[in-house]
């Protein structure tokens, strides 16, 4: 898949996000739309996968675990536009009796989806037992996570980084979205994490840099990445992104971490986000 | 009482029957993984450890990563067993066990060991009295608490059989192994040990010794109880309560666990709900335990075997 494809299939998520979460007036935007870029590249050309067939275990195929839940909306958007899902499910987000619950879960087996998140900080403890097991297996596929940055203030995230590099975790891809922001403001307001890339090497991971916003250079990242694995050490990407990004009144404020548009900004943000493979 | 349907083979601790459960599971079922937070010797895990150190996992003094790395083992099919101490193994991960194991619906055996006042010397801190309560509200967890060693080591291979998040709550002391080597643990079936007319006393863990020492004491004195064993807390055997209750007109729970919360209370609840019976709880009465030895607690918190017998002479004055 070409670059101009993938910049095709984020801008649709993007809408999706918007009109979801406008839809319920709930839900996390600004996370989701910072992170579409990444989740459409990691969806469409990096990860080995199976949508067609599901299965909790996922044998012979790379798993993905969203570990900052709260942007369940883009997560939600990728499974279905990778087929995982039909995209007409997305109009349930958040209503009762729905699979896409309003944080990941698999209380209704909604296919892509292995464990529940929402509460912080746990996916990278249940990113290296799946990991483990794969090895155990023989199976050599990969597995990936993502994390929010100010969901790195959580102190388990720290216990499985030192577990990881201490236990030479190397089928394991994570990646920091780092926007700087959290509900309450800026990281460096609430809590300063000081130099994430030093601190990271620190616990003994390998440590690349991206813009999340730039397809071409995620591409090129997350092969250097994949080269790493099986050398004795877990990858950790450090991804710079906007909050909100593609949408210009939501962009780079904490403002709409957790809060949905109203219709008429709805009209607004869509109006700056191209609609190419068809709305929900 | 004839004492020989009680015959002490000998004394050993809990925890070492799930020591050589969890070593029998590992030569049987090649999917059995454990992993440890830094107790492995306190744990019995040793032998598992020697002999499967490629499904064995170190974690350190991380018992949130534990719970989060043995959710996600299963995703890839394996049957991890933590283990800790019940302190560490609950409500210091709490969170962890009730998003990324129970409402995750995860194949995880939660292993708790030291559990309760008989760990003894180490006080307060680590002598959890909250744990069953704390598993058991949570939706899909199976709650085990087995009364000795035979027992302990047949709930852990049973547990490997269930799919399903399992709380196995067992302890540290030395305590009167009684039960037939051979018999299958059968999750969510109580075990009527002694059948009566008089009073019905259902205990779990240490406590099911002490009720079958309390009963001695009460044929004595011309009251003839009923004895229940319930291992599996969640989900209770209502059947088997409620028959031997409509027999016997009253209850005693005891348990080494706090009043709020535990056995007793699931007890309460299935009367309240199906049989209003006079009961009386034999458990911690909402406070945290010191040190001191194993009987000494049991005594000063009022859970030893006399209170069993002065909690039965007062039911029955209910009657």
């Amino acid at each position: 898949m070409e670059t101009q494809d993938l910049e095709k299939i984020s801008s649709q998520v993007r809408r999706d996000i918007v009109r979801m979460v406008t839809a319920v007036q709930s839900g996390h935007p600004g996370g989701s739309l910072g992170c579409a870029d990444f989740l459409t590249a990691l969806y469409f050309k990096v990860m080995k996968l199976n949508p067609d067939e599901f299965t909790m275990n996922g044998e012979g195929e790379d798993l993905f675990f969203l570990s900052n839940g709260h942007i369940s909306p883009v997560l939600y958007s990728v499974l279905a536009h990778k087929g995982y899902f039909d995209k007409s499910e997305l109009a349930t987000f958040r209503k009762l009796g729905s699979r896409l619950q309003g944080h990941p879960s698999i209380s209704k087996s909604l296919p892509g989806v292995r464990i529940a998140s929402g509460s912080l900080g746990q996916g990278l403890s249940v990113a290296l037992g799946a990991a483990a097991a794969k090895k155990l297996n023989g199976d050599n596929s990969i597995v990936y996570t993502l994390h929010g940055d100010g969901e790195l203030q959580e102190g388990q995230i720290w216990e499985a980084a030192m577990y990881a590099a201490a236990n030479k975790v190397d089928n394991l891809i994570s990646t920091v979205d780092y926007n700087h922001k959290q509900i309450d403001g800026d990281i460096d307001d609430v809590l300063p994490m000081g130099d994430l890339v030093k601190k990271w090497q620190a616990f003994g991971w390998d440590v690349l840099e991206m813009d999340g916003h730039n397809i071409n250079e995620i591409l090129k990242t997350m092969e250097l990445a994949k080269s790493k694995t099986g050398n004795g050490k877990p990858v950790m990407i450090i991804m710079t992104t906007i909050m909100g990004n593609g949408v210009d009144f939501m962009m780079g404020t904490h403002k709409w971490h957790g809060s949905p548009p109203s219709k008429e900004q709805e009209g607004i943000a869509l109006s700056q986000l191209t609609e190419t493979l068809g709305d929900y | 009482m004839k004492m020989k349907d009680f015959e002490i083979q000998d004394y050993k601790d809990t925890r070492s029957g799930f020591g050589a459960g969890l070593s029998e599971l590992g030569k049987t079922n090649p999917n059995v993984v454990a992993l440890c937070a830094d107790l492995t010797g306190s744990l019995k895990m040793d032998a598992f450890q020697k002999e499967h150190p490629d499904r064995f996992f170190q974690v350190g003094i991380a018992e949130a990563n534990m719970i989060g790395m043995a959710a996600g083992l299963t995703i890839g099919g394996k049957i991890p067993f933590t283990g800790t101490f019940a302190n560490f193994s609950t409500g210091r991960v709490y969170d962890q066990i009730r998003q990324s194991v129970a409402y995750s619906e995860k194949n995880v055996k939660i292993c708790a060991s030291h559990a309760g006042l008989t760990l003894g010397e180490d006080g307060a801190t680590h002598q959890i009295l909250e744990d069953i309560g704390l598993m058991k509200m949570l939706p899909n967890m199976t709650v085990i608490s087995p009364c000795d060693y035979n027992e302990t080591k047949a709930a852990t291979i049973a547990i490997a059989e269930h799919d399903g998040p399992v709380y196995l709550r067992f302890g540290r002391p030395k305590v009167p192994n009684f039960t037939d080597p051979n018999k299958k643990f059968e999750i969510g079936k109580g075990d009527v040990l002694r059948e009566g007319k008089d009073v019905t006393i259902i205990a779990t863990g240490h406590l099911v010794w002490k009720a079958i020492e309390a009963a001695e004491v009460l044929l004595a004195k011309g009251i003839n109880p009923e004895i229940i064993n319930i291992h599996t807390i969640k989900p209770l055997d209502e059947k088997t309560v409620l028959d031997s209750i409509s027999k016997t007109k009253c209850v005693v729970t005891a348990e080494e666990h706090m009043v709020n919360g535990g056995l007793g209370d699931s007890i309460a609840q299935i009367l309240s709900k199906k049989m209003p019976t006079p009961m009386e709880y034999v458990a911690v009465n909402d406070s945290f335990g010191e040190s001191g030895t194993g009987e000494e607690l049991l005594t000063k918190y009022n859970i030893n075997t006399i209170d069993i017998v002065n909690a039965v002479e007062k039911v029955i004055s209910r009657k």
